[in-house]
C-alpha cells in the first residue's frame, strides 16, 4: 500500500482519537459552549473555553464519534452552517477577551444536504475565512485526522497550521478525485499519491508549518505520545503569538495565505 | 460574441458538438442544431440565431445564456473604458498533474482566454470600478492559482486605489488538478476582501450561472451587496453529491437564484438587461457627495 493510502486509512479509523479526547489531554477546566445564537447547536462542532497551563484559551474543533450512536450526534464530523457559525461566534468571543484560539480539525468535509444549503453552507464557510483572516487574536490550527476541503479550511486560517503525522488535507477526497477526473473509482490509491495530501507533502509546500510524530503502535493506543509534543509546542507558541504586536500578527497571517499559488507571467 | 463557447473569441459560427457534450451541457447553454438556428435548453424553443442580442437571452423564455468575459464587458462597462490587468498570467502545474498543460491548452482554445477570469478596471455610467469576470467556458470556471491570484490582485488594487470592486462569479468549484493549492485560493481571496472591507470600500458580487463549490464558499458570498441573474444555480455542494448523501430527491428550484433570495442569501435578482443600470445606481449611491454627476 502507498504511504498516502496508509495515512488516509489511519486518518479515517473510527478508533482514532477525536477532538474531545485531545481537549481532555491538552487543556484543563474545559467548559463547552453551545449554539450559534441563530438557529441551533451543531454537534459536529465542539467549542468552549479552557485553561492551557494557566492561560485562558478558546478551543473549537470538529467532532467525530467512535460508535454509530456517537456519530449520529455529531453527524460523522460533517458540520452544518450553524456549526461554522458557532465556531465563528466563539472565535469572536476569544477576540473580545484576547484569548488565543486553538482549532482542531477532523472532517471529511462540510455536510452536503438540503438544510445545509437552505441555511447557507457557502456563506457560513466564506464568512469564517474572512473573519479568521482578520481576527485580532492568535489562531493555532491543528489537523488531527481528516481535512476535507472548504469544510476543513473554514477552521484552518491560522497563524500557524499544524498536522499530525497521519493527518491529511485535500481539496477533495481521493475517491472523489478518481471518479470526477478519471471517471474510474478504482484509481483511488493513485489519486491519493498524486494529490500530495499527506503531512510530509503538505509540510514541503508550506500548507502546514509543523508535523507531529505518532506512535508506532497507533495514536489510539498512546495518545499522550503525540499530545506531549503538542503541549510543548503550544507552550512555546502561545506566548510567542500573544506577545506579537497585533499589526504584525495580522500581517504575518495575511502573508501566510497570500503566498499560495503557482503561475507564470 | 462567444455564445457557444467554442472556436475563437468572437465567433458565432455553428459547430458540431458530440452527443456526449450535449448531454453534459447545462440548461443555460443553448444547443446548436445548425449554423442558423439554436435550441434553448430551458424552453426547448428553436430560435433563429440572429434574434439573440448582445444580452444573450432566449427571445422566447428570457433564459440567461452563459456569457464570456468579453461579452460581459460589452454589456456592462462604458465603451472603451476597460483596462485589463494581468492579461498574460498563466497556470503552472503545482501537483504535476499528468497532461495539465494539455488540459489548459484545450481550455484556452475553447474559451479564447488564457485563464478562467478576466480582471481590470473600467467605468460604469461614468463611475470608476475594478471588475473581475469569471468564465464558465474555461474549465467550468474552476479556481486555481491564476484565478485566485488575479482576483486577489484586483481586490488589492481596489483597496490601494480606494475603488469599489464588482465580481461576476461563475464556477464549478476548485481547480482539482492543482490540488490543495487551489483550496488555499479561497483563503487568499477572502483575506484580501477583508482588507478592502476594513478600508470601507464597496464590494458587489453578481452571481451568474453556475456559482458553486469553493467560489460560493468564499468571495461569491462576501459581497456587501449580492446580486444574481435569474435562475442561476448557486450553492455549495453539487446536486449529485447531495442526492448521494441524503438519498432523497431535491425540491423544485433547489439552489436557484430565487431559492437563494427566498432563503436570504441574495439581495436582488436582476434581469441582465437592467444590470448595467442597477450597478451604475449602486456605484452612484456609494459615491462621496459632489461626485453625483460624474
Ligand atoms: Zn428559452
Amino acid at each position: 500500500m502507498s504511504d498516502a493510502m496508509k495515512s488516509v486509512g489511519i486518518a479515517r479509523m473510527i478508533e482514532r482519537p477525536n477532538t474531545k479526547q485531545f481537549i481532555r489531554e491538552l487543556f484543563k477546566d474545559f467548559m463547552e459552549f453551545h449554539g450559534d445564537r441563530l438557529f441551533a447547536d451543531d454537534g459536529a462542532i465542539v467549542g468552549g473555553i479552557a485553561s492551557f497551563e494557566g492561560t485562558p484559551v478558546t478551543v473549537v474543533g470538529i467532532q467525530k464519534g467512535h460508535t454509530l450512536e456517537e456519530n449520529l450526534k455529531c453527524n460523522f464530523g460533517a458540520p452544518n452552517p450553524e456549526g461554522y457559525r458557532k465556531a465563528l461566534r466563539l472565535m469572536k468571543q476569544a477576540e473580545k477577551f484576547h484569548r488565543p484560539v486553538i482549532t482542531l480539525i477532523n472532517t471529511a468535509g462540510a455536510f452536503c444536504g438540503i438544510g445545509a444549503e437552505e441555511r447557507g453552507q457557502g456563506e457560513a464557510i466564506a464568512k469564517n475565512l474572512l473573519e479568521m483572516s482578520r481576527l485580532k487574536t492568535p489562531i493555532i490550527s491543528i489537523f488531527i485526522g481528516e481535512g476535507g476541503s472548504g469544510g476543513a479550511l473554514a477552521l484552518a486560517v491560522g497563524d500557524t497550521v499544524w498536522m499530525l503525522e497521519h493527518g491529511m488535507y485535500s481539496v477533495l477526497s481521493p475517491e472523489g478525485f478518481a471518479s470526477i477526473l478519471w471517471r474510474d473509482s478504482s484509481r483511488v490509491a493513485e489519486a491519493a499519491d498524486l494529490m500530495k495530501m499527506t503531512s510530509g507533502h503538505l509540510l514541503e509546500n508550506h500548507v502546514v508549518d509543523r508535523v507531529f510524530k505518532e506512535p508506532e503502535e497507533g495514536l489510539e493506543h498512546n495518545l499522550s505520545y503525540t499530545t506531549d509534543q503538542l503541549r510543548e509546542a503550544l507552550r512555546e507558541t502561545i506566548p510567542e503569538l500573544m506577545e506579537m504586536e497585533q499589526k504584525e500578527l495580522l500581517q504575518k497571517r495575511y502573508e501566510r495565505f497570500r503566498k499560495f499559488g503557482e503561475y507564470a507571467e | 460574441m462567444n455564445l457557444f463557447g467554442k472556436k475563437s473569441y468572437y465567433s458565432l459560427d455553428g459547430n458540431e458538438r458530440s452527443k456526449k457534450n450535449d448531454r453534459r451541457r447545462a440548461k443555460s447553454e443553448p444547443s446548436i442544431p445548425d449554423g442558423m438556428w439554436i435550441k434553448c435548453n430551458t424552453c426547448k424553443a428553436i430560435i433563429y440565431k440572429k434574434e439573440v442580442t448582445e444580452y444573450k437571452l432566449c427571445p422566447n423564455c428570457h433564459a440567461h445564456f452563459r456569457m464570456s468575459p468579453a461579452e460581459r464587458i460589452g454589456i456592462t462597462l462604458d465603451e472603451d473604458s476597460f483596462q485589463e490587468f494581468d492579461a498574460n498570467m498563466v497556470a503552472k502545474n503545482p501537483m504535476d498533474y499528468p497532461d495539465y498543460e494539455e488540459v489548459i491548452r484545450k481550455a484556452q482554445k475553447k474559451s479564447g482566454i488564457k485563464e478562467g477570469v478576466v480582471t481590470g478596471r473600467g467605468k460604469i455610467r461614468g463611475f470608476d470600478t475594478v471588475i473581475a469576470i469569471m468564465d464558465s467556458h474555461y474549465m467550468m470556471g474552476s479556481m486555481g492559482s491564476v484565478v485566485g491570484e488575479k482576483v486577489t490582485r484586483a481586490v488589492e488594487y481596489a483597496t490601494e486605489h480606494r475603488l469599489p470592486i464588482i465580481i461576476f462569479t461563475t464556477s464549478g468549484g476548485a481547480r482539482m488538478q492543482e490540488g490543495i493549492i487551489s483550496l488555499m485560493q479561497m483563503a487568499k481571496v477572502s483575506e484580501a476582501l477583508g482588507r478592502h472591507d476594513e478600508a470601507g470600500l464597496l464590494y458587489v458580487t453578481v452571481l451568474t450561472d453556475p456559482t458553486t463549490g469553493g467560489v460560493s464558499a468564499s468571495f461569491a458570498m462576501l459581497g456587501d451587496i449580492i446580486l444574481s441573474e435569474p435562475k442561476a444555480l448557486i450553492g455549495f455542494a453539487g446536486q449529485r453529491v447531495i442526492k448521494g448523501t441524503i438519498h432523497q430527491d431535491l425540491p423544485e428550484g433547489f439552489q436557484r437564484a430565487e431559492f437563494q433570495l427566498e432563503h436570504g442569501f441574495v439581495d436582488r435578482i436582476v434581469h441582465r438587461e437592467k444590470l448595467r443600470d442597477e450597478l451604475g445606481r449602486i456605484l452612484r449611491l456609494h459615491c462621496p457627495q459632489g461626485r453625483e454627476e460624474a
